[in-house]
């Protein structure tokens, strides 16, 4: 597969501020790819830089092996979807769709043609003539994608579209996304600090943080086999278990916390004594038999119950608040609250990793 | 009956009709509430007797004077309300005619100025647009706070001086042996001085110049309204700039440009201190001819004649432009 875009020690400072630190990334073609982040964490202003309404002060650009430095937005094989769609009010939707084809001096005729067709495909043409005010939040949104995808960009930017829509029209949009990549066969690069849109949509997934690219990977490997404490409490729901490596082997670790000693995996490069975390999500936690072998113990002090699961919160006695996701059907009875517990979990899904600035 | 008389009697017309028109316009909801609940006696008393005097004491009634006067003939006091005050179109006949009596030959020494005014305030319109677009839309696009302060600063200040002694120190600046005429000489770009109060080149700029303001403000707002994302997605669709501005900013804009264009067109044309000024002898300017009328002939009703129709011509083409525009006059008023 070759490279759509490839960002070579590329950096973004404003006066004093860096916004993005330097960064190398190979994004494929024809990838849906994600940028995961919290606000503020520079996705927006990597994503104006490849656009090309930001130019990188140090570093180089590479859109289809093409150094990018000077190139503006207006010349660039890239469309971008804006966070608020941007739309012009005082065109029709057809003129909206067939506006980077009127720059281009398509004929009047064959744009029509055209902006018909891309509203078939987003299934507007009952649409066709009506202003933009006139349509609704989810209709929009198709008419950004369609106007964008008029130009035949190589690469689509996707600012947090979705933002803005409720929950089910979120879900069907994300549904309908992923479809029109797959239809178009394009590279689409989509901004979100939503963790269920990136896992949910992406090929890959860039998890940002403070101006770095923390980890570049699959939904399942960015978690599952998180590699920095940001990314681990970032993505997913995760228990936070602090304390001292005491032990090092065969790619497992014991850390000395202050609920006792628990091993994962090595997820860094420690030595014993180094100030460590281990991570394990509340679904990899267990019950353990009354009197049986446990990790930990702690208290129930918060049940919800949401049919196929439950979540407890418990309380172990540490400043951080511990969860555990039980399937309810593997359970004949569940606790009650205020119950103490035996919790364990299976060491290979427990991962051990430096101890970072926790997530935003 | 006299002047005043029926000054009061249309103005009472006029103030019943637009009774009925709102009346007839509004269907009365059930749910509304009365405008002294909803304001309170005090301010709803305020509003409609502040709106009410404004409106008719300092609009209507002296329009409707005017208009009344401009159909009377030149009298002595004395004579008012006479038995030889009558009704007549002899102020108009002489717009046209120049003559009371004859209308053989038309009066193209004040037709001309007249249509020489009207024309010349569309093209310095045009002019003014031209320039305060480009500083619009910088302001309301491209600056930062801090400079966007500061450019406010600079226009508004000039303007604190008054109109008669801008006009003044514009003859000063473009005299024969004026400061510019000396730059230009200077650098060598004009052997000769210009002489730019003769050609009424003096009188074009300072037109220009003493309306950019009324200009600037209504396109400011304008565009200011304009979501800076629209203006970047259609570069990002491949738009060069041009193409932005003409089909992305001024369409969004076009109420703005319209009510700034109105007002810069309406005090152009309607100018008086400036052209008397500036004007060159050879000035055509219609509003000094007006003027003559009041102040040099003493022949009241024959100026109200001619301000009269200025100002029909001029609501005449605002209209014609806005119309064509597609503009609603309630639009040019956001």
């Amino acid at each position: 597969m070759t490279t759509a875009i490839e960002l070579e020690k590329v950096r973004i400072t404003f006066g004093t501020f860096t916004a993005v630190h330097d960064t190398n990334l190979d994004i494929r073609d024809g990838e849906f790819f994600s940028f995961l982040g919290p606000s503020g964490c520079g996705k927006t202003t990597l994503l104006r830089t490849i656009s090309g309404f930001t130019e990188p002060s140090a570093g180089v650009v590479r859109i289809g092996g093409k150094d990018m430095a000077g190139i503006g937005p207006n010349k660039r094989p890239t469309a971008l979807i804006f966070q608020n769609l941007a739309l012009f009010p005082m065109m029709t939707v057809a003129e909206n769709v067939a506006y980077g084809l009127r720059v281009r001096g398509v004929g009047k005729s064959e744009r029509e043609q055209r902006a018909m067709k891309l509203l078939d495909q987003v299934a507007l043409t009952p649409h066709a003539h009506k202003k933009i005010s006139a349509l609704s939040g989810g209709q929009k949104q198709r008419v950004a994608i369609a106007r964008a995808l008029a130009v035949e960009p190589k690469v689509l930017l996707l600012d947090e579209p979705l933002s803005a829509l409720d929950l089910k029209l979120r879900q069907h949009m994300r549904r309908e996304l992923r479809e029109i990549q797959q239809r178009v066969g394009i590279t689409f690069i989509y901004i979100t600090h939503d963790q269920g849109e990136a896992l949910n949509m992406s090929d890959r997934i860039a998890v940002m943080n403070a101006g770095h690219i923390e980890q570049v990977g699959t939904g399942r490997e960015i978690y599952s086999k998180p590699q920095s404490a940001f990314v681990a409490s970032f993505v997913g729901e995760s228990n936070e278990l602090p304390g001292k490596v005491s032990r090092i082997s065969d790619g497992m670790c014991t850390v000395d916390t202050p609920l006792g000693a628990l091993s994962g995996r090595v997820g860094g490069d420690f030595r014993v004594g180094d100030a460590a975390t281990l991570f394990v999500r509340p679904e990899q936690l267990r019950l353990a038999a009354p009197g049986g072998d446990h990790a930990f113990r702690a208290r129930v002090d918060d049940l919800s119950f949401e049919g196929s699961m439950t979540h407890l919160g418990l309380d172990t006695g540490l400043a951080q608040d511990c969860a555990a996701t039980l399937m309810t059907s593997n359970h004949e009875s569940l606790p009650e609250i205020g119950a103490d517990l035996g919790l364990s979990f299976n060491p290979l899904d427990a991962i051990v990793l430096k101890s970072g600035a926790p997530a935003a | 009956m006299n002047n005043l008389d029926t000054t009061f009697i249309a103005t009472a017309l006029v103030v019943v009709l637009f009774f009925f028109l709102v009346r007839y316009d509004r269907q009365r909801r059930p749910e509304a509430i009365g405008f002294f609940r909803r304001n309170g006696a005090v301010v709803g008393g305020y509003l409609i007797l502040g709106v009410g005097f404004w409106l008719i004491m300092t609009f209507i009634m002296p329009m409707v004077f005017m208009v009344d006067l401009s159909f009377h003939h030149k009298l002595p006091p004395s004579k008012v309300g006479g038995p030889e005050d009558v009704y007549t179109l002899d102020n108009y006949r002489m717009f046209l005619f120049g003559s009371r009596t004859s209308t053989e030959s038309l009066n193209w020494l004040h037709l001309r100025s007249f249509f020489a005014t009207i024309g010349i305030s569309m093209a310095l319109t045009l002019i003014t647009f031209a320039i305060s677009y480009p500083l619009a839309y910088y302001m309301a696009q491209s600056a930062k706070a801090q400079q966007l302060r500061v450019l406010l600063l600079l226009l508004i200040i000039p303007y604190w001086v008054n109109d008669i002694l801008r006009a003044f120190s514009f003859r000063i600046l473009m005299a024969e042996n004026g400061f510019l005429n000396g730059i230009l000489q200077g650098i060598g770009l004009t052997g000769q001085p210009i002489d730019f109060l003769g050609q009424n080149i003096a009188l074009y700029v300072a037109l220009c110049y003493s309306h950019l303001l009324i200009m600037i403000f209504p396109l400011y707002n304008a565009i200011d309204a304009q979501d800076h994302n629209q203006i970047e997605a259609a570069r990002d669709l491949g738009a060069p700039w041009w193409h932005i501005h003409l089909f992305i900013v001024m369409p969004h804009a076009k109420p703005g440009i319209g009510s700034g264009m109105t007002l810069c067109f309406m005090l152009t044309a309607g100018a008086v201190a400036t052209p008397l000024v500036l004007g060159g002898p050879n000035s055509l300017w219609f509003t000094p001819i007006v003027y003559d009328r009041f102040y040099q002939l003493f022949d009241w009703p024959q100026g109200a004649a001619y301000a009269i129709v200025l100002l029909l011509a001029c609501i005449a083409i605002v209209f014609t432009v806005l119309k064509l525009a597609g503009l609603k006059l309630g639009e040019i008023a956001k």
